[in-house]
């Protein structure tokens, strides 16, 4: 099971990087911390040009990361979604998958090396990304994150979400639809957070429900506004609703553990349906 | 090795009623076939006649809607007996960043095949497919023949007993013909069985012991090719001198028919053996024999006939 997994995972990474998706990826990402970069020092010196307030100072340094690690997140689900979207869909159109089905590994060993090989590299992106976020801020502003080794695995988790929904998507739409679908999946994420984050600021119980019942079907953006309250001192999160990345209803460790058992949910699905698709 | 059908205890391939399909579409209709060990079976039928859904079942690609099968003595699907078979599909896509090389490596690590092993049976079969100089080379350089030898190559990697060739040739060359040809009288000659697909009748004529015709997913005739190529009745086209009554009187002795055709005669004889006797026989009359020629009936009669009149085109 084991070592076919990873042949599968071994050749799904040889595409993605004969492909240049991965230099495509770095390429990117480099792009955005240098742009990041620039930002964080010349409003740093914008800052520091005059008198100092040191409390303001630093909640306007966490502004600047959080902003540069919400990118960081939104780019990492970007592409969870779009490494796997063609890869069933793809293999099964062109006839690639019948060569390899015609082996004798499993099903199941063809889907589960790829989602390895995928999430494998949207993590490695995440920590790329994010990482370069908080050392650009540390190098460029001094300004220590803290909190990280808590947000960045609900960063992931989020990103595994769509990774996984895209992937299962693809055993049965065509490349196209499931695009579409994958990104339809994050959008009502992103509504179902902003639904329920209306709801607490104006006290709406019937709101907050519909939010969270939205990020209950679809619960990446949870992941991030778990991860983005983590992130936060005490004392940035006491200011309220005022800030952009205030957390005013906070996602519970029951919807984390909700994300994890949707994840695997969602794997077993693709793993059936895959088994039973005519190739 | 062996001619026409097998035992059933030693059949490659052992179907019963299989049947799939697609929504209200039947593509295979109760398929019912044995091929056995060893042996070159052709699988022919028009488009649109489940050929390729068929082999999808055998190789456990689609699941069946009703009846069963065993290849290699393994229910269909088994990933276990997958280790014994190999398969070059119609469509013979591969991952094109991979070189040829690479793609024998691949597969063979999933065959289970590896290190020096695996290196070594990997140039070989390059070398076999005339594909060595370009091993090397991504395959999205290849043309369609290079790529359909090179896919016939990773069907090969296991040294397998049964082989599924979906039209094997349909991108080739006459060379590149010739090689598949070859390459099959080998798997052959080593115990293989072979399950061909393909259109080209001349081909499957040419290489195959037996044949299944096959339309709207079922099997209408099998049809023992090895048989009738020596045993099976025949047609003598005869031109002699004189050609009078009494020679055509002495001619049906040996013959099931005889026919005067235009200054010549056709005598339908049961196989070939029964020419000699004709020979010796007119030579004993001193009736001079200028020509005698064999005819038996085409895979392409063969095909048109069985597959009948309302078949059009595809």
């Amino acid at each position: 099971m084991v070592r076919a997994t990873l042949i599968i995972a071994h050749l799904t990474f040889m595409e993605a990087r004969r492909r240049r998706i991965v230099l495509a990826a770095l390429l990117g990402g480099l792009a955005f911390l240098l742009v990041y970069a620039a930002a964080v020092v010349a409003i740093e010196r914008s800052l520091t040009a005059g008198p100092i307030d040191e409390v303001m100072h630093r909640v306007q340094l966490q502004f600047l990361t959080l902003a540069g690690l919400y990118v960081a997140n939104f780019l990492t689900v970007a592409a969870a979604i779009l490494l796997p979207v063609d890869t069933l869909s793809g293999e099964i159109d062109s006839g690639v998958m019948q060569t390899l089905a015609s082996k004798p590994v499993r099903r199941s060993e063809i889907l589960l090396g790829k989602w390895l090989t995928y999430w494998l590299m949207s993590g490695a992106y995440l920590v790329l990304l994010a990482g370069g976020c908080v050392l650009v801020m540390r190098f460029a502003a001094g300004f220590e994150q803290q909190n990280l080794q808590r947000a960045l695995p609900l960063m992931l988790l989020g990103a595994t979400v769509v990774l996984t929904v895209s992937l299962a998507g693809g055993v049965r739409l065509k490349t196209i639809t499931n695009g579409m679908a994958a990104f339809a999946f994050y959008g009502l994420a992103f509504i179902g957070g902003w639904v329920e984050q209306i709801g607490a600021i104006v006290r709406n119980d019937g709101a907050q429900r519909i939010g969270t019942a939205i990020s209950l079907l679809s619960p990446p953006d949870a992941m991030w506004r778990r991860a983005a309250y983590e992130l936060q001192p005490q004392s940035l999160r006491d200011l309220g609703p005022v800030q952009p990345f205030s957390v005013a209803s906070v996602p519970s460790t029951a919807m984390t553990v909700w994300t994890i058992g949707f994840v695997l949910v969602v794997l077993a699905f693709a793993l059936v349906q895959f088994r039973r698709r005519p190739l | 090795m062996n001619g026409g059908a097998a035992p059933r205890a030693e059949a490659a391939i052992e179907t019963h009623s299989l049947r799939r399909e697609f929504g209200r579409n039947v593509a295979v209709d109760d398929l019912s076939l044995s091929v056995g060990r060893g042996e070159v079976f052709g699988f022919l039928g028009p488009n649109g006649a489940g050929k390729t859904t068929s082999l999808k079942l055998l190789l456990g690609l689609v699941e069946p809607s009703a009846g069963s099968g065993r290849v290699l003595g393994a229910p269909l699907g088994e990933p276990r007996a997958r280790a014994r078979i190999g398969f070059l599909p119609e469509h013979f896509r591969f991952h094109d960043c991979l070189t040829a090389r690479e793609l024998l490596r691949v597969h063979g690590r999933l065959y289970g095949i590896r290190g020096a092993q695996l290196a070594a049976r990997a140039d070989v079969l390059l070398e076999r497919v005339h594909l060595a100089d370009a091993a090397d080379r991504p395959l999205r350089t290849y043309s369609k023949g290079m790529l359909q030898r090179a896919g016939l190559a990773q069907a090969l990697l296991n040294e397998p007993e049964l082989v599924f060739l979906d039209e094997p040739t349909s991108g080739l060359d006459p060379l590149g013909r010739l090689l598949v040809r070859d390459i099959i009288k080998d798997l052959r000659d080593n115990g293989t069985a072979v399950f061909l697909n393909s259109h080209l009748l001349g081909e499957v004529e040419a290489t195959c012991d037996r044949v299944a015709f096959v339309k709207r997913g079922r099997v209408l005739m099998d049809l023992p090719l090895r048989e009738l190529r020596t045993q099976a009745a025949c047609e003598a086209e005869l031109k002699i001198d004189p050609l009078d009554s009494g020679t055509l009187e002495g001619l049906a002795a040996f013959a099931c028919a005889v026919e005067r055709l235009d200054g010549r005669v056709l005598v339908r004889v049961e196989g070939e053996h029964v020419l000699p006797e004709i020979a010796r026989w007119l030579i004993g009359r001193g009736i001079a024999l200028y020509e005698m020629r064999c005819r038996r009936k085409t895979l392409e009669e063969w095909f048109v006939e069985v597959m009948g009149e309302d078949q059009r085109p595809g």
